[in-house]
């Protein structure tokens, strides 16, 4: 009997008569005008999607917060979510497509803070495709070109005469170390730091290491020489076996005595600090890349009393070498020390460019600095034409 | 148990390397011999692990026969192994050099050359940009890309090497110098902190995680 009247009374409420608490979905108005391109100046494998803002981003209902991206292989779908980017934002680059040159479908919603999504916007589509050159970099290639012609014009003039290079602080005591290690009776420790064989300073410092093993054979010293890398470590052992070789001594060369140690930064640290103290070298050149153990290398070198040549094109590490050695070889001197100290015509006709490159650069500031002043003096066109110059040197 | 014996190892370890900080010792040489053989230890196996396995064992497994050039230039390195043949690793040392010194140009070129000249560029005259921080006022006034351009163009004349420093460009130079010693003392004193944050975490972990907890079970 009760259930009965349980049933008639169910049977007699309306759903207008139930107590509800009804939430009231709002859709934001969806981004418009979806456009879909291949992104431009990359190596493909990116699409890059734009659109119109919501109606109600940033006006309207107000209530957009983000924008959610979908990709798709046909225009019908379906569509496979693939990021977000934030309210405000017109743009997504699709740097997950898997083929290029195939079309690819696109739709943007817009999404609110309580997590409801928009319709979706319209459906575009495109391809992805890698581009041979980077158009926004011609000024890399101008100066490129302009530069290398500098280079060639110069070695070309190097192969006639002799080309000046002014004295480099530091360079004169190679042979004053080595010298000193000599009389003393101790070896040399050549250190190339723990860079690579594309380090431009770790080249440099193979070329300033020939020169220094060349006067080693000379005096018939010992030159040791640990190493972080093992190619760097094959390349030493070729220019070292080279320079004995020049300097009629290769039976003295000893390949053993240029090692590889470890590639570990402070374990190779440690390693070169006990190489110091047990050795005791007359000389220490600390040349080529170095970070953290600089200055443990540099201050351990200073107690066992070795004059030391330091160089590397590590701003901050310059400061240690400068306050812990007795010569630095700064940035640009290392790379010039090279070619200072090998006198190869090709390689001084090089510091020679490399020196009519920075006229170029000091002439472009020094133009800049005068078109600025007239532009901030509103004189004639002299603004637009220093806006000019700085627009062209910031593209790409 | 095992966390336990790693932080009496880490702590041991670290003790004997600051042991340097008096002299070279027994101690020292150990914790430098177990560094340098167990970091090169590790490096032969990351470089099996992240290196040769991905990126030529498996794609050849995959038959991407494309990555058997670098391959073959890798086994030619072996070859200093045999006095005979040793100048056969020669090339890929020379292939190496070559590309590397290729790819710095551009590297140089975008990376430093061109952002520093047009971050050179800038208005000497003119109304400074008011902002309400005072630090900032005085960071984009005039007066300061002023002296960012004589910066700039005193340090390139330092290291122009084909005139004498003597006469106006030695006395330019001069002012170069003076740059250079004041960016690197700020770059020093930058630095050091870096370091000393190096130490304090080292120092941390002596007290923190083995001292302290030593400690706490000796009282207990």
């Amino acid at each position: 009997m009760n259930v009965l009247l349980a049933i008639l009374f169910l049977m007699q409420q309306t759903p207008d008569s139930l107590s509800t608490d009804t939430v009231e979905i709002v859709r934001p108005a969806p981004p418009t005008d979806v456009i879909a391109m291949d992104t431009p100046n990359d190596v493909g494998g990116s699409v890059s999607v734009q659109w119109e803002i919501s109606e109600d981003d940033g006006k309207g209902l107000n209530n957009v917060i983000l924008y959610n991206v979908f990709r798709g292989q046909s225009e019908e779908g379906p569509f496979d979510y693939i990021g977000t980017v934030g309210a405000g934002r017109t743009s997504y680059d699709d740097q997950t497509v898997e083929k290029d040159k195939v079309t690819y479908y696109y739709i943007v919603k817009a999404q609110t803070k309580e997590g409801v999504e928009s319709e979706a916007s319209n459906v575009a589509s495109g391809k992805a495709a890698p581009q041979w050159f980077h158009h926004g970099r011609w000024n890399i290639l101008i100066l490129g070109i302009l530069f290398a012609l500098f280079f060639a014009f110069y070695i070309r003039m190097a192969k006639g005469k002799e080309l000046f290079i002014r004295k480099i602080a530091g360079l004169d005591a190679v042979e004053e170390a080595v010298g000193r290690s000599t009389e003393m009776g101790k070896p040399v420790l050549f250190c190339p730091g723990i860079g690579y064989l594309y380090d431009i300073a770790t080249i440099a410092a193979l070329t300033i290491l020939g020169r220094v093993a060349k006067k080693t054979a000379e005096y018939e010293t010992r030159i040791i020489m640990p190493n972080y890398d093992p190619v760097v470590m094959s390349a030493a052992q070729e220019i070292v076996k080279q320079s004995y070789t020049e300097a009629g001594r290769p039976d003295d060369f000893n390949e053993k005595d240029i090692f590889y140690l470890t590639q570990d930064q402070f374990g190779f640290a440690a390693g070169v600090d006990g190489i110091m103290l047990r050795e005791k070298p007359g000389a220490i050149f600390l040349q080529g890349v170095f970070y953290a153990e600089a200055l443990i290398l540099a201050e351990t070198g200073h107690s066992v009393g070795a004059i030391q040549i330091a160089g590397t094109d590590r701003v901050t590490l310059l400061p240690f070498f400068i306050s812990a050695c007795d010569y630095t070889l700064i940035g640009e001197e290392m790379f010039a020390a090279s070619s200072y100290l090998s006198r190869d015509p090709v390689m001084l006709g090089s510091i020679k460019g490399s020196d009519a490159a920075k006229v170029a650069i000091i002439s472009v500031i020094l133009v800049g600095a005068i078109l600025g002043i007239l532009g901030g003096l509103n004189i004639g066109p002299f603004g637009t034409w220093f806006q000019s110059l700085v627009n062209w040197f910031g593209r790409g | 148990m095992g966390q336990i014996i790693g932080v009496w190892i880490a702590a041991g370890l670290t003790l004997m390397i600051f042991s340097f900080l008096y002299k070279d010792n027994p101690f020292y040489k150990f914790a430098e011999h177990v560094y340098v053989g167990v970091s090169a230890a590790y490096t032969c196996f990351y470089t099996w692990d992240y290196f040769l396995m991905p990126k030529l064992i498996n794609p050849l497994l995959q038959h991407h026969w494309l990555v058997i050039i670098p391959g073959i230039f890798g086994a030619m390195m072996l070859t200093r192994w045999f006095p005979r043949s040793a100048w056969v690793s020669r090339w890929p040392i020379a292939v190496s050099v070559g590309v590397a010194s290729g790819l710095v140009v551009v590297q140089y070129m975008q990376g430093f050359v061109i952002p520093q000249i047009q971050n050179t560029l800038l208005p000497i005259a003119g109304p400074a940009v008011t902002f309400n921080n005072p630090i900032t006022n005085l960071w984009n006034h005039p007066l300061n890309n002023l002296i960012i351009i004589v910066g700039t163009v005193t340090t390139l004349v330092y290291f122009y090497f084909s005139k004498k420093h003597k006469g106006f460009i030695g006395g330019t130079a001069k002012v170069g110098i003076i740059f250079i010693m004041v960016a690197f003392g700020a770059s020093f004193g930058y630095t050091v902190m870096a370091r000393i944050s190096l130490l304090i975490g080292r120092i941390h972990f002596l007290i923190n995680d083995w001292l302290l907890p030593l400690f706490r079970s000796l009282t207990h």
